[in-house]
């Protein structure tokens, strides 16, 4: 509470200053928009970065939840904004390089229709399958799905999600596209039933699933990224586990309307990279499981180039994925 | 026993603290401001004062979180009972005898009821979590998408139940409510149904857009009709708190109303919202005059708000002892864990044993102070009774209007509650109940979530259904379900149900 009253009488007297000025980027607090519901991964990486963000920048970053279609919607709203920097988003791998392959009518264009700030944080994804499935490595699930296409059972958490994307591309590189995909509504509800065994497996977050993993509720036969992580030292990454084709991570970014002020895009890159510098901001994200980004995807460009390698990766088999 | 005093007196000791005691303080106060303000709800306070928590301990943090969460379940009954608009889903039945209460100038004694009888389910679903949270949380686990499509199956065929009129109205306002239920984005394919290209329809219809249109806004319209009306209220407000009598009637069916409601908050998929409508049922059924219900019936409080209270508080069992939401404000509160660095999970219990056990204590304390703070604000609620017409109904669609923008900040849905509003004047006008609406609406998406899951899983064998080998307790739910129905249509009986059903 304290905090809060401190918070908004330190955003007073810098909204005051900044009016005396007249001049300079910000001069009044930035929108953020979520566009999940609250208290999810990608807002809880918004609000931790952008509390930092805030005090670098001498102006409240205001978060905005704006959920619905995947995360689209909200997307939408901010990218076709004024491109004043005074709204921003904070996207992820599946509103920037999933949607438009999943979603035909998409009303923003990822690769050229925006103006990138950042990558925030990767988030790696796991394989994970019920305590009880016969596969007991990341060899023998691959035999086992492929020899059992039609009686496997894989959950997500509805089209467009993180799960639903990643799985889809793993389906796709093992050449089972048809697997019995079953949506949830959100990704609590898609774990509860693998822990009770009645779905067989499903790709996620390592935020979501690894304290079921610890606590062998359900288990993980590989991490799709470059390295292990320091949450699940024993789980090996896709590549030593044998199947290096499957690379994919859920990321979290900033981007805004295309045609902001040059003097907005270096201040916000600048606060950014302060925030993930930040001895207490790093450590929180680092708790989360979250992978820091490297020094080139914290740019504008680097953050591009990123969009449009995993857009490019994931296009195929989104494409060719049962739907509509 | 003695492993469960020791847990608790570790959980009252972080519990009691002076700054948890504020915290919880503040939680509950907050929680039932929002509760009593129509449209605001839980869950968009808790998002909106999610970043304050960031200075907090976590189980501070949490303390108060859910006091908001089961705060707004006492407040809301209040909105329901004065101005007969739900503010949640699980509210929705109150507004049936709670607000005929009022008119009859007993709206002190429904008032008192809600507090007292969600006091006495408070405690008892606290002592439930402290004493058996760990194995409910295995019940949990049995109940897949075909067990939950059974139950979901049981739980309309209760709804016929909750008609004041005709059957036949009934059951076409439940079938209303489905046909809402499925507008948005389809889960499975993507594809977009009953959206008509407007975009912010593609995630269907929001639960509060709904019911502040055809219950908070039509009721508006329909008392500027007959301003007179109110004039019966006001005369006599009659005693404030319940006597004797009242308690004595309303005993049995707390009792009732705290056991089906425990027991289904417990589920996953948010089977709390099911708890009230079930405790109605049941006390509509055994009643000795039914006709009574609907009418201010003291039974039809006291019975679903004990059932809201118990499941709001056993909803709790899933996340803490499983580390999985049952429902949309439990996601949050993970939410609130996660970002201080505490994921939840199975071992939550034993690696966090403080922040466990302090939650289930201040739980507790919690609900003493909301019966503190409730029963002596009862006579001020009555009093807003008086407050004149021109002021009351522009402040009402205020705080619908707020409420409503607050959930997803889009300007269109208060568009549609407006729209709504219209549609349930003309309900009210032709003599529909929207109830039963409400339930088929809240039912519907979780219905047909999953009775898909659940064929997709069969392979498109409906046997999964009545699988009594794999699934007993799916087929034991539908035989409840077609029991409930043959009760309400054999002709043998049908005399006993026009005493149910018909005024």
């Amino acid at each position: 509470m304290k905090k809060l009253v401190l918070g908004l009488a330190a955003a007073t007297a810098l909204a005051f200053a900044g009016g005396a000025q007249a001049q300079g980027y910000p001069t009044k607090p930035i929108t953020m928009i979520v566009p999940f519901a609250a208290g999810g991964p990608t807002d809880i990486i918004a609000r931790i970065v952008a509390d930092n963000m805030s005090k670098t920048l001498g102006q409240q970053i205001v978060i905005e939840n704006v959920a619905g279609a995947g995360g689209t919607t909200g997307i939408t709203r901010a990218v076709t904004a004024a491109p004043d920097g005074y709204t921003i988003a904070m996207g992820h791998l599946g509103t920037f390089s999933a949607a438009p392959a999943t979603y035909p009518g998409l009303k923003y264009d990822p690769i050229n229709g925006m103006q990138t700030i950042g990558l925030a944080g990767g988030t790696p994804i796991l394989i994970v399958a019920r305590k009880s499935f016969e596969p007991k490595d990341l060899k023998e699930f691959v035999a086992y799905v492929k020899a059992n296409t039609d009686k496997v059972n894989e959950a997500h958490a509805g089209l467009g999600s993180v799960s639903w994307t990643t799985c889809t591309l793993l389906k796709g590189i093992l050449g089972t596209p048809k697997i019995n995909a079953v949506a949830y509504r959100g990704t609590g509800p898609a774990l509860n039933d693998l822990v009770s065994g009645q779905v067989d497996f499903m790709c996620d977050q390592i935020v979501s699933v690894a304290e079921q993993v610890r606590a062998n509720t359900i288990k993980a036969y590989a991490i799709a990224s470059a390295q292990r992580s320091p949450a699940l030292p024993d789980v090996p990454t896709t590549k030593e586990a044998g199947l290096p084709d499957y690379q994919i991570e859920a990321w979290n970014g900033i981007a805004g309307p295309k045609g902001m002020p040059k003097e907005a895009v270096d201040k916000l890159v600048d606060a950014l990279n302060k925030a993930l510098n930040d001895e207490g901001t790093k450590k929180r994200l680092l708790d989360l499981g979250t992978v820091l980004p490297t020094a080139e995807e914290r740019t504008p460009a680097g953050f591009a180039a990123l969009i449009k390698r995993d857009a490019d990766k994931l296009t195929p088999a989104l494409s060719a994925a049962p739907k509509q | 026993m003695m492993e469960t005093i020791s847990h608790l007196s570790l959980g009252f000791g972080v519990a009691l603290t002076l700054k948890n005691i504020a915290l919880c303080f503040a939680g509950c106060l907050v929680g039932t401001l929002i509760g009593v303000l129509p449209g605001v709800g839980p869950i968009a306070t808790i998002s909106i004062l999610l970043p304050i928590t960031f200075g907090l301990d976590p189980t501070g943090a949490l303390i108060m979180l859910a006091g908001i969460y089961y705060g707004a379940q006492y407040g809301g009954s209040t909105t329901a009972i004065l101005v007969n608009i739900p503010g949640e889903a699980t509210s929705v039945v109150t507004t049936l005898d709670g607000h005929q209460m009022a008119k009859q100038g007993r709206a002190g004694i429904a008032l008192g009821i809600a507090a007292i009888g969600s006091f006495f389910a408070g405690c008892v679903a606290t002592l439930i979590i402290a004493a058996l949270g760990a194995p409910l949380t295995k019940m949990a686990l049995l109940f897949g998408p075909a067990e939950y499509f059974s139950l979901m199956v049981m739980g309309l065929c209760f709804a016929v139940v909750l008609a004041r009129g005709s059957i036949l109205k009934a059951f076409c306002m439940i079938m209303l409510g489905l046909l809402f239920s499925t507008v948005g984005t389809d889960l499975e394919t993507g594809q977009e149904r009953l959206t008509f290209g407007v975009a912010s329809l593609s995630d269907g219809i929001d639960f509060s857009v709904l019911a502040m249109g055809v219950f908070g806004f039509a009721e508006v319209l329909r008392n500027l009709e007959n301003p007179e009306a109110r004039d019966v209220v006001k005369a006599k407000i009659g005693r404030l708190l319940p006597g004797w009598e009242d308690i004595k009637q309303a005993a049995a069916p707390v009792l009732r109303g705290t056991f089906v409601g425990g027991i289904l908050g417990i589920l996953p998929g948010n089977g709390a919202v099911l708890g009230p409508f079930a405790s109605y049922t049941m006390e509509k059924k055994i009643a000795r005059d039914p006709s009574r219900f609907g009418k201010g019936a003291i039974e039809g409080v006291a019975g679903p708000e004990s059932a809201n209270n118990a499941g709001a508080q056993t909803a709790f069992i899933p996340l803490l002892t499983l580390g999985i939401p049952p429902n949309a404000v439990m996601a949050l509160m993970v939410g609130a864990m996660t970002i201080h660095g505490i994921i939840p999970g199975p071992q939550v219990m034993t690696r966090n044993p403080e922040l466990f056990w302090g939650m289930v204590a201040s739980m507790w304390i919690g609900n003493l102070m909301l019966l503190v703070i409730n029963l002596p604000l009862v006579g001020m609620w009555v009093k807003l009774l008086q407050v004149p017409y021109r002021l009351m109904f522009p402040a009402i669609l205020i705080f619908c209007c707020i409420g409503i923008y607050s959930v997803n900040n889009q300007p269109l849905d208060v568009a549609f509650t407006a729209l709504f509003g219209l549609f349930g004047y003309l309900l009210i006008k032709l003599g529909f109940e929207p109830a039963p609406m409400l339930l088929g609406f809240v039912l519907g998406k979780l219905m047909e979530e999953k009775l898909r899951q659940a064929l997709i899983i069969s392979r498109g064998s409906f046997y999964t259904f009545i699988d009594y080998q794999e699934r007993p307790i799916s087929l034991a739910l539908l035989i409840v379900a077609v029991l409930v129905l043959a009760i309400a249509l054999l002709p043998a009986i049908s005399k006993k149900r026009e005493e149910v059903f018909t005024e």
